[in-house]
């Protein structure tokens, strides 16, 4: 059954060539005599009588054939007729790749594209910042448009959730820097001092940036793809034709949330690296585990633990507006979804960095050392 | 023929007739039973319309039949091979099927072009670049499509235009058999009997079997060659209308019957002593207008 397409070239009394073909002319047993059928250059008769199968690519590269060699076609039956009758209309000189630019005009185009983009992106998002404080503004005003079932529910998804994985990573995070801590302290012979190193470490700087980065990926990318499908699917469009805002409804419980949990969390964050660090004195340094934490109170000023509550919530609010953001910029077809999510983890976390060597900067200026 | 057509799931018929066979298919969701010994079959190159209410699960019959969906028991055969068992066949029955789902189901990402490229690069990878270009271009014409649509993407295109290139991918690989589900809801009803044409010239110029999800009642009476409908988690009856319509199961009165019905059984009886000619089909806009339900009845 699977019996391929054949073909032979016939000279005629008169010159002319005779092309006939036979056997079965369809799309599956097509591909082997289709180049050699194109390479054919002149033939005044086509004879096809001898095909016992014909379908429409078939019939097209016969059509094809005769239109192109200017060749009659001959033998043909009523079904075969039928389909090239069906075909022979196929425009096959319509461009079926969208046109390509140039590069000359393409490489200044894309920049200015990049440039133009990055503009009206940061007007976008001003705009976007600008919405979302006029709707804070209205919930102050008016604290019963605050969407509380909504908010409980994003409390529970970006913190409580949030909590195991959290503390693990704490955990581990906190004993390794004192383990390296204590190698390189050992030196000098003041692996005591890893104490201080431990707390002031977590309280400033990493349970909140930890913290930030596992919300950011968790938390974040969920915000982007929740509210993006529901732009694809006009949920967002139907609420606001209801008369409910979607940043109050959607954007605001997951910010407020974000910027509550990611206070708490980067606090229970750099308790955890501590008691991390203080089962490791135990363990490996000789340090008892009350010791350690009862020298934390001595060793760690009382600022440290200001400076990490300062940073979460402004890491908090720019991890659910990033991740808001980009989720109600989706628009046309799923893929950008995805996109919209990888861009709101990915701005999100730089935004988090960018902002933390300044916060460390700015700290070091007002003397919080 | 009538009376017992109208009220049976036909136990059989010639072996070689068959396109599609199912028997005492079941279907179920934990304790829901969607189907419950289900048995319908198709003939070669005939269209076929599935009706039903909603839920009786017309979707999940053609998923069922086209492998997409594991049923609990029962046949289904297709092209003569049991589905649900492992088809080490040579010839892959999925090259001899083309699927239009309801939304048209396009990879986004893909112009339309590439589109219809898809199955044919699948199967016959060695195809040249040159009869790829023209194959997708000739589809794209078949489907009714405009031809600088082969160079869109899906977001571009219209509902209507989408279920066209849809459409124009299902016949990528020139198959025996085709299915489509419900291809008119959401069109408005010059598009949506414009379809109907489309499809019937189909059918007559490639010979297609046509297995037809529809509420449509004017896609009904204009194209099915018969009619099953689903009621009562099996196939309460398969027939013309005509022999549908002495039925008296109530649900199939109330279907045909009915003010949308009678509507369009009307507008079609009007129009059938000026222009009933095989091959004129492209006309019925106008009765359309009237009586089309345009999306789920």
């Amino acid at each position: 059954m699977t019996a391929s397409a054949q073909f032979t070239l016939e000279d005629q009394a008169d010159g002319a060539a005779r092309l006939v073909l036979s056997g079965r002319l369809i799309v599956s047993t097509l591909s082997p005599v289709e180049a050699r059928l194109r390479a054919v250059e002149a033939a005044s008769t086509i004879e096809i009588s001898g095909l016992e199968e014909v379908d429409t690519v078939g019939a097209w590269v016969i059509y094809r054939l005769s239109r192109d060699l200017d060749a009659e076609i001959e033998g043909a039956s009523p079904e075969a007729q039928r389909l090239i009758e069906a075909v022979k209309d196929t425009p096959d000189d319509t461009q079926t790749v969208p046109p390509e630019e140039p590069l000359a005009t393409k490489v200044p185009g894309e920049v200015g594209n990049a440039v133009l983009g990055g503009i009206s992106g940061t007007k976008q998002a001003l705009a976007f910042l600008g919405a979302v404080v006029m709707a804070i503004f209205r919930v102050i005003r008016n604290p019963s448009r605050l969407r509380v079932t909504a908010l409980v529910r994003q409390l529970q998804l970006v913190g409580v959730d949030a909590l195991f994985i959290i503390g693990m990573m704490s955990f581990l995070v906190g004993i390794v820097i004192a383990q390296q801590g204590a190698v390189q302290l050992q030196q000098f012979g003041a692996e005591i001092y890893t104490i201080n190193l431990t707390g002031r470490l977590a309280l400033r700087e990493l349970g909140v940036l930890m913290t930030a980065i596992m919300v950011a990926g968790r938390s974040g990318s969920a915000f982007a793809a929740q509210i993006g499908t529901m732009k694809l699917t006009e949920e967002v469009d139907a609420m606001r034709t209801i008369g409910v805002d979607p940043i109050e409804a959607l954007v605001l419980p997951r910010v407020i949330a974000c910027v509550l949990m990611l206070t708490l969390l980067g606090f229970y964050s750099s308790v955890i690296s501590i008691i991390g660090g203080a089962v490791l004195g135990q363990l490996a340094l000789g340090i008892p585990f009350v010791t350690f934490l009862s020298r934390i109170k001595e060793v760690v000023p009382v600022l440290d633990l200001w400076v990490g509550l300062i940073k979460g919530p402004v890491f908090g609010l720019i991890i659910g507006m990033t991740g808001c953001y980009q989720g109600m910029k989706v628009e046309g077809n799923s893929e950008e979804v995805g996109l919209r999510t990888t861009k709101a983890v990915v701005e999100g976390i730089f935004m988090v960095i960018v902002l933390d060597a300044f916060f460390a900067i700015f700290f070091s200026k007002i003397g919080w050392l | 023929m009538s009376e017992d057509v109208a009220t049976a799931p036909e136990p059989d018929m010639r072996d070689d007739d068959a396109i599609i066979r199912i028997e005492g298919l079941v279907n179920r969701f934990g304790d829901h039973a969607v189907h419950d010994g289900l048995s319908l079959t198709m003939r070669r190159g005939e269209i076929l319309g599935v009706v039903g209410g909603s839920g009786t699960g017309k979707s999940v019959l053609m998923r069922s039949i086209i492998g997409l969906q594991p049923f609990s028991e029962g046949t289904v055969e297709v092209l003569g091979q049991r589905m649900g068992e492992a088809c080490n066949d040579e010839v892959d029955i999925r090259s001899r099927w083309g699927v239009l789902f309801q939304g048209g189901a396009l990879f986004s990402t893909l112009t339309v072009a590439e589109n219809v490229l898809v199955p044919l690069r699948e199967f016959y990878p060695k195809m040249s670049e040159e009869l790829f270009h023209e194959i997708a271009c000739l589809k794209v014409m078949l489907s009714g499509l405009p031809a600088e649509a082969a160079a869109k993407y899906p977001s571009e295109l219209s509902g209507g235009m989408r279920k066209r290139a849809g459409l124009a991918r299902a016949l990528a690989l020139d198959p025996e058999l085709l299915f489509l589900d419900e291809p008119t809801a959401g069109l408005d009803p010059i598009s949506a009997a414009g379809f109907d044409s489309l499809i019937k010239e189909l059918h007559e110029t490639l010979g297609l079997g046509v297995f037809l999800i529809t509420h449509d009642l004017d896609t009904l009476h204009e194209i099915c060659d018969r009619v099953a409908v689903l009621a009562d988690k099996k196939v309460i009856a398969v027939g013309t209308i005509p022999e549908l319509m002495k039925s008296d199961h109530p649900w199939i009165q109330e279907y045909f019957a009915g003010p949308r019905g009678r509507a369009a059984l009307s507008s079609r009886e009007a129009e059938k002593p000026a222009s009933r000619e095989p091959g004129e089909d492209k006309h019925p806009s106008a009765k359309a207008m009237d009586s089309n339900p345009g999306s789920k009845a």
